[in-house]
């Protein structure tokens, strides 16, 4: 059996799938039945400073995206940080933490950019005794109209100045959360690398209008007849989510640094792929929102079974091996040439291989051959673009088979060279470098 | 209730008599065979479509429906749209969605069935856009300017009813001709009960006619009212769309005795009555044929409280004209079917049937051929079902082929100015859906006919 215990920043867990700050977090009730059902760990529902809470709107908070099935493949929330009372927040998660001592619990935080207010809380976290802090700089919709949230993890300097703060006046773990809503995610990961981060988690919603009332001519969820964006979240968002993790795993400058992986979890195999790509763990929300908190024993059994299947036995055999074959586009083989291939006993015939490629791509898949329905890829045409497999209903029917070296490519009527050779030195880019003489 | 349910009360009368069964046992058996799918079952069963390419579907429907296209529609929440799309290609597609043998074609021919076995519910989900637009009475066609051109079409069936519709579009005046009381053909007479409930055939008529430029005179029959000669003198051209007439017969030893009935007449007399308990029943059934026919009269007298009914077909399981899928209605229904037996007598006393004396059969040097084996079954009641004919008179030095209309593929006859249709061609399969494609298309012809100002040439020499 493998070895799936956490040890994130120090903060231990029975598994890597922790609950991400966000509505199932919000209360005593909520995490002690996460926590029932298996959950490694829970980041709490942001915190607020001392005084009135927040208030939430009363109507819809949420809106979504589906797929076929009615599936729910992207979530929108208008919901803010937690509206009760901090000091219920901390006596809840002071209980919890007694009662299940084996589990992550760590406080999401959201106070005013002021020293003094980071000061003022950071003790009274620590006395739940809670694991660590997660700083909330990501949260794109309202608080971040009060200068807090996703406003803070859009400016670098402040992210570095607040992280700064919290090592200074909390001897807890500190997590900082990134918001996806900005250029370049390396730019806020550095910045709290530089304020002595212990680790970033990534990544927080995306600025969304997830549908719009046709009706009522106004965005959903509607309030009162008017939409605010939300924030986005859900199976959507997650090569978002898994590119932005790797930029930050393969960036020099913060190479190393502890990511905690959010966005769009909802199987193990999900979690496997932020934890390949340089995430220490997983945090998941949309998929307990979508399907409650047992989905949890699946992600754990998947990610077990996987691991002894294939002969890893701690996380730590599989964190980041993938970050090395992530690379930039320059360097990718221009040598290496695929065909797809079409598996006719498995082939439906829906057709729409060949349509989406004579309509949108390369006319390279015949629909009748010798007067009968059949589709099969013209090689002299094909040049590899994998649009068919995507668009395929049955899986593995359409595969794409690389040419050998020495074989010939029938769309270029060339030999398949074995050597690695990409655009940087191409002939046709006019930057190309000099090979070495 | 279930069908069949609580059946009988206080035994089992023997004879054919009405009223086997309760009240409320005879609104269940004639009830709806397969309801509406709600908006919530037919966004699931949209879901499954693959918008292929090219799709098989469309290819497998006579009157080519954008089948990928119609049930986008529905899951994008635009079911009148939908609607549209099926009536572009056929004006019946209300009665197509109910008594289409989908099973060997749309849904045969769907890609889904190649992985999973299960196709897209192309019938349910056709029913479920042409009831929603005819409920709201949404008539998607208006006509063009009047043309001053007059046609008769002779019988209001289905090839009728879709000939007329598209000539009125096209901005003829349709007079149709139709010789029994009520427009629909087999649709309102030929259905099973439970196939076309609340006066739907009456209701599709309705709404077709609501397109303006179509006139039906009830009660003219070619023939008897009128010659075909009549017809092409006095309209700028003719449809034919007249279905069969004739029933064929056994020709076998006691065929005239009581209880021998034709199974149209059974079923066409079940559709009429508002009152089902009104119609009498034997106890113990023997349906003769293979055909849709012989399973709707078998599964209807079973729903009529007869205790026993069995089928009895000359050829085998796969020789039957009735889909799998009908035969496993009637299965389902306690029909039984049995194979391979031919009628050589039937039995009677006092001049009523009480049973039939059956042969086996088997196929010997390619031909169907009696075994010398025989056996008796049972029976007060038998229903021929073994093939209707064409019968009608007034036709003139009109063409036929193999007894039927002879007619060229877009249904011109062997008179100028004269086309045909539907069941009384030698053309197509006699299905409703094939019917409708004929009428159409026929219309079409007509159309770009009188368009071109000469009446065309004879098509079949």
């Amino acid at each position: 059996m493998a070895d799936i215990r956490n040890n994130f920043v120090g903060i231990k867990s029975p598994n890597p799938f922790w609950l991400a700050s966000a509505p199932p977090t919000d209360k005593a009730y909520n995490v002690e039945r996460a926590f029932k059902a298996g959950w490694g760990g829970v980041v709490w529902k942001t915190l607020g400073e001392e005084g009135p809470p927040v208030v939430n709107v009363n109507g819809p908070r949420y809106g979504a995206i589906w797929g076929a099935d009615r599936r729910l493949l992207g979530l929108n929330n208008i919901e803010l940080i937690t509206d009760r009372d901090l000091y219920t927040n901390l006596r809840e998660m002071k209980q919890v933490k007694k009662n299940w001592p084996d589990r992550a619990l760590i406080a999401s935080i959201m106070v005013p950019c002021e020293e003094s207010a980071w000061k003022a809380i950071l003790p009274l976290v620590e006395e739940t005794e809670c694991d660590g802090i997660e700083l909330n700089f990501g949260c794109p919709h309202g608080m971040s109209e009060r200068g807090m949230g996703s406003a803070v993890g859009q400016v670098p300097e402040y992210i570095e100045m607040v992280v700064r703060w919290c090592k200074q006046y909390t001897r807890m773990p500190v997590i900082t959360k990134l918001t996806p809503n900005i250029t370049d995610i390396r730019r806020p990961a550095r910045a709290a690398k530089a304020g002595g981060t212990d680790a970033v988690s990534l990544i927080n919603t995306i600025n969304s209008i997830v549908s719009v009332d046709l009706d009522n001519f106004a965005p959903n969820p509607t309030v009162g007849g008017k939409g605010s964006h939300g924030g986005y979240c859900g199976p959507a968002v997650k090569p978002i989510a898994l590119n932005m993790v790797a930029e930050i795993a393969r960036d020099p400058e913060t190479y190393g640094l502890p990511i905690s992986g959010i966005g769009g979890v909802t199987t193990w195999r999900d979690a496997a792929e932020f934890l390949v790509l340089g995430a220490g763990n997983v945090q998941v929300c949309t998929a307990a929102m979508t399907y409650g908190f047992k989905i949890v024993q699946e992600m754990i059994t998947g990610l077990s079974d996987w691991m002894d299947s294939k002969g890893h036995r701690t996380l730590d055999d599989i964190t980041g091996r993938a970050v090395q074959n992530v690379t930039d586009w320059q360097y990718l083989n221009l040598n290496y040439i695929a065909k797809a291939h079409i598996d006719q006993d498995a082939c439906i015939k829906c057709g729409r291989c060949h349509i989406v490629c004579e309509d949108t791509s390369h006319q390279a898949i015949t629909s009748v051959v010798n007067g009968v329905r059949h589709f099969e890829v013209m090689e002299e045409e094909c040049v590899g673009c994998n649009l068919c497999v995507n668009v395929c209903p049955v899986e593995n029917c359409i595969t794409m088979e690389p040419l050998a070296a020495g074989a010939t490519d029938r769309r270029t009527g060339k030999i398949v060279d074995p050597n690695y050779a990409n655009w940087t030195t191409h002939p046709n880019n006019p930057m190309a470098r000099q090979a070495a003489e | 209730m279930e069908r069949l349910g609580s059946g009988h009360q206080g035994g089992i009368a023997t004879g054919i008599v009405a009223g086997r069964l309760s009240e409320a046992q005879y609104e269940t058996n004639f009830s709806d065979l397969h309801p509406r799918l709600d908006r919530h079952e037919a966004l699931v069963a949209a879901d499954r479509c693959y918008f292929c390419y090219d799709a098989p579907c469309m290819t497998a429907c006579p009157t080519s429906i954008d089948i990928p296209l119609f049930i986008r529609q529905i899951s994008t929440g635009n079911p009148l749209g939908s609607a549209k799309t099926i009536f572009d290609q056929n004006i019946l597609g209300g009665m197509c969605a109910r008594v289409c043998p989908t099973e060997t074609l749309c849904e045969q021919a769907c890609v889904r069935n190649t992985a999973e076995d299960r196709p897209v519910e192309i019938g349910k989900l056709q029913r479920y856009s042409t009831d929603i637009a005819m409920e709201q009475d949404r008539q998607f066609y208006t006509r063009k300017a009047p043309t001053g051109k007059t046609i008769a079409i002779v019988g209001a069936g289905p090839a009728g009813l879709a000939a007329a519709h598209r000539l009125a579009m096209h901005g003829h005046s349709v007079t149709v001709f139709e010789a029994r009381e009520k427009s629909g053909g087999l649709n309102e007479y030929g259905i099973a009960a439970y196939k076309a409930v609340d006066d739907f055939a009456e209701r599709e008529v309705d709404y077709v006619i609501a397109l303006g430029g179509i006139e039906i005179q009830h009660g003219k029959a070619l023939g008897r009212d009128f010659s075909l000669s009549d017809l092409s003198g006095r309209y700028d051209a003719v449809f034919l769309g007249m279905g069969l007439q004739g029933v064929n017969g056994l020709g076998i030893e006691g065929e005239d005795l009581a209880g021998v009935e034709d199974a149209v007449d059974f079923i066409a007399a079940l559709r009429q009555a508002k009152d089902k308990a009104s119609i009498p029943i034997g106890r113990r059934i023997v349906v003769l044929g293979g055909g849709m026919t012989a399973i709707d009269a078998a599964i209807q007298s079973k729903l009529l409280g007869a205790e026993e009914v069995t089928i009895c077909y000359r050829r085998g399981k796969e020789n039957m004209n009735a889909s799998p899928y009908e035969q496993d209605l009637a299965t389902a229904n306690g029909v039984i079917i049995r194979h391979w037996l031919a009628p050589k007598s039937i039995l009677g006393k006092d001049g009523k049937v009480v049973g039939i004396e059956v042969e086996y059969t088997a196929v010997r040097d390619g031909r169907l051929a009696g075994t010398g084996e025989t056996g008796v079954i049972a029976a007060d009641q038998i229903f021929k079902a073994i093939g209707q004919n064409f019968s009608a008179s007034g036709l003139g030095a009109l063409q036929f082929e193999k007894g039927k209309i002879a007619v060229d593929a877009e249904g011109r006859t062997s008179i100028e100015g004269i086309w045909a249709g539907g069941d009384c061609v030698g053309i197509g399969e006699d299905l409703t859906v094939s019917a409708v494609a004929q009428g159409r298309d026929a219309a079409e012809s007509i159309n770009r006919a009188l368009a071109a100002g000469a009446r065309p040439a004879t098509a079949v020499a």
